[in-house]
């Protein structure tokens, strides 16, 4: 039992940080129908402008709003150079391209300014575990699932309550009425990206005490948060939650009760299996698309 | 332009072309430089070995220019990045032999680059030192073939495996042992190097369990090892990921010794576990330490030249071999008197000369069936203690100023089969 409680909680702590990547994703879903591919490297550049700060001599409470800052910065940038352009000409694919390009620029700029290796975060909290339930924690895990939970909570309640929110709603549902309502639908966009990369940015410097920092750590987090954002439904930010703690601790127990060869295996057979059936992911909506 | 006028354009170009390429051909034929090519991972996970691989290299290369080349002629690096993917190792192979025409390569970190590149050299005839890489694989590729230009100065896991089991069951009494080794060639080959050299002693492993490159969580390993009772967990795998297995210790409050292949002395392994890496023992073939004069004069030059943090060489064995590597060859190449890559074969398993390195000092290190320079009698133990690598053993470090020479009837290396 205990040793069960262990994994769930390891299981947990691995499928908030791939949660709190994948709500990203679903944020630009809901205004433009278009994802950032770079969200994994939006998260890397986070990470390492926080290590920077805090390098500085900046505390690391301190150093948060300013990695937001940088983030939705990063994310109106990748908006306005890669993903405009595309809606403007109503190619489907050509974001696609434009956000994984971009992501790899970034990432190349990184290797360059923080250089190629795996760096160690100097974690603000202590990193000896705590006794909970029989089984270890540490502060950080602890953080980690209750900063992202606070974090997505806060962005829902601006999307549901706020002026913005109403806006995204209309923008998505009917670009052109919208824009012909006299939304500016154009800067919802853009604001969208920008707070898809702000927590991504955020993301970051959370989880970085725990992985390691550096210029390659976005490209595995990037890819098992997307499947995360699949199984749980791009249009759900309930459904993200659900989808990241399924698949983290999908893979702690099948690595332990199974083998550590297939951990990453039923996480993925679940995604087949979700594709199947539902397509739409567990807690999406499914849309119907008038042609 | 009227057309006599394009003519005459035409025609000046040409001769200016002609010129210059006569020129060019005619400047070759004095000082044409000899080329080695330097493959590794300059950057992600491995990049620590790689790149203090390829720094050890060029001080080498420098030295040797300084003192007037090799047959009068300069050598010249074509460094490749291989990024530690294998695809990316067979496009620089390729590139390297027909593009860039060189007369010999050093380098490869990672074993399963090493093993899907190095065929084309092979068939070019030109020779290979791999001087990091450690599968036991990567010198007995070509076995069935009469010729091999595969050559390596490195101890290979055939060697550290068994050294590894002797520390662990025999030197320090642990009778259950855990492996934990990573899903790449080189993880899964030093895993079956590990079971073979255990089944020796007569023991089974608890626990024999997998990782991925970039995994962030080891619990259900850790675990599995934990329930299993091991008393000491064998490590085959790399800086980052080796990192996060003592970090998963530290967190689950299950500390027991890592023991395991070389790569624990990586710098990112070191920076990344902190506290909890320490006492973490490998095997070594060289540790920043000036034992002996030429470790002194080469640990003081690579300190001037690149300045690493804390005047700790991120991987004093990839540069000691790396600079080693470039040595060997060029005595090769000397006692050749030629560039032909079966010449330099040749010459190199039939070295008149010794070559004194940073290692040990190499006197026939090679012959036409043994192409490994390193023995099992040269590696010692190394030790994680206060963010440096240094001797595990006081008894190795009072005797590290006796060079130890190759020793082919060293015990403790696992018979290799093809």
């Amino acid at each position: 039992m205990q040793i069960f409680t262990q994994l769930v909680f390891s299981g947990i702590a691995l499928g908030m940080i791939y949660a709190v990547i994948a709500f990203g994703y679903q944020l630009t879903f809901a205004t433009s129908d278009t994802l950032n591919f770079g969200q994994g490297d939006a998260l890397m550049l986070g990470a390492l402008v926080g290590l920077t700060l805090v390098g500085l001599g900046v505390n690391y409470w301190l150093m948060i709003p300013l990695v937001c800052v940088f983030g939705a910065l990063q994310g109106a940038v990748v908006e306005r150079i890669g993903v405009r352009p595309a809606i403007k000409m109503k190619s489907e694919f050509g974001w696609i391209m434009s956000t994984i390009a971009l992501g790899i620029i970034f990432k190349n700029v990184a290797e360059n300014v923080w250089g190629r290796d795996d760096l160690k975060f100097p974690s603000p909290l202590p990193e000896s575990p705590l006794k909970f339930l029989g089984a270890n924690v540490l502060p950080m895990e602890i953080l980690v699932v209750f900063g992202a939970l606070a974090m997505m909570l806060a962005v829902e309640v601006f999307n549901r309550k706020s002026i913005y929110g109403k806006a995204v709603v209309a923008t998505f549902n009917d670009r052109d009425a919208a824009k012909l309502m006299g939304i500016n639908t154009g800067l919802v966009i853009t604001f969208s990206y920008a707070l898809s990369s702000m927590t991504a940015a955020f993301a970051g410097v959370l989880i970085a005490p725990l992985t390691l920092t550096g210029s390659t750590m976005g490209a595995v987090l990037g890819l098992k948060a997307f499947a995360v954002a699949i199984i749980g439904g791009l249009t759900s930010g309930m459904g993200i939650v659900v989808g990241g703690l399924i698949l983290g601790i999908a893979e702690t127990t099948t690595g332990f009760y199974l083998s550590t060869g297939y951990k990453d295996v039923p996480g993925l057979v679940l995604l087949l299996i979700v594709l199947a059936l539902k397509p739409a992911g567990l807690f999406g909506k499914s849309a119907i698309k008038k042609v | 332009m009227n057309p006599q006028v394009r003519i005459r354009t035409r025609l000046t170009l040409g001769a200016i072309a002609l010129a210059a390429s006569s020129f060019s051909t005619g400047f070759a034929l004095a000082a044409d430089p000899i080329k080695i090519g330097v493959i590794g991972p300059f950057t992600g996970g491995s990049s620590s070995m790689g790149v203090s691989m390829r720094d050890g290299v060029r001080m080498a290369t420098d030295e040797i220019n300084k003192a007037g080349g090799v047959l009068g002629r300069q050598l010249l690096l074509v460094e490749r990045d291989d990024e530690a993917k294998n695809e990316r190792g067979v496009q620089i192979a390729q590139e390297l032999i027909s593009k860039e025409k060189v007369t010999a390569a050093v380098g490869y970190i990672n074993t399963g680059v090493a093993l899907a590149s190095q065929r084309f050299f092979q068939e070019a005839k030109i020779p290979v030192m791999n001087n990091v890489a450690t599968g036991s694989l990567v010198t007995h590729q070509f076995d069935d073939q009469p010729e091999n230009y595969i050559f390596r100065n490195a101890a290979h896991d055939s060697i550290q495996a068994p050294m590894i089991v002797e520390e662990a069951i025999t030197r320090r009494g642990f009778k259950k042992v855990a492996i934990l080794a990573d899903s790449t060639n080189y993880g899964q080959l030093g895993r079956s190097d590990l079971e073979k050299a255990l089944e020796l002693k007569g023991i089974k492993a608890v626990a024999v369990e997998k990782f991925n490159i970039k995994d962030v969580d080891m619990t259900p390993q850790l675990l599995k090892a934990k329930e299993a009772g091991a008393e000491a967990v064998l490590t085959y795998g790399i800086g980052p990921e080796l990192a996060q297995i003592a970090n998963g210790m530290t967190k689950l409050g299950w500390k027991v010794p890592m023991v395991g292949s070389w790569t624990l002395s990586m710098a990112n392994f070191i920076d990344n576990a902190g506290p909890g890496g320490e006492g973490a023992r490998m095997p070594q073939t060289f540790v920043q330490e000036p034992t002996t004069p030429k470790r002194q004069s080469f640990i003081v030059s690579y300190l001037k030249t690149f300045n690493p943090k804390n005047s700790r060489i991120d991987s004093p064995v990839s540069a000691a071999q790396g600079y080693d590597s470039v040595y060997l060859l060029a005595a090769a190449i000397k006692q050749a008197g030629a560039t032909d890559g079966p010449k330099i074969k040749a010459a190199l398993e039939d070295l008149k000369t010794p070559v004194e390195g940073v290692v040990t000092t190499y006197t026939k290190p090679f012959t036409a069936k043994d192409h490994e320079a390193i023995t099992a009698n040269i590696p010692v133990f190394g030790e994680v203690k206060g963010q440096r690598v240094v001797y595990a053993y006081s008894d190795d470090q009072k005797k590290a100023s006796e060079v130890r020479l190759k020793d082919a009837n060293a015990k403790g290396a696992l018979a290799v089969k093809k």
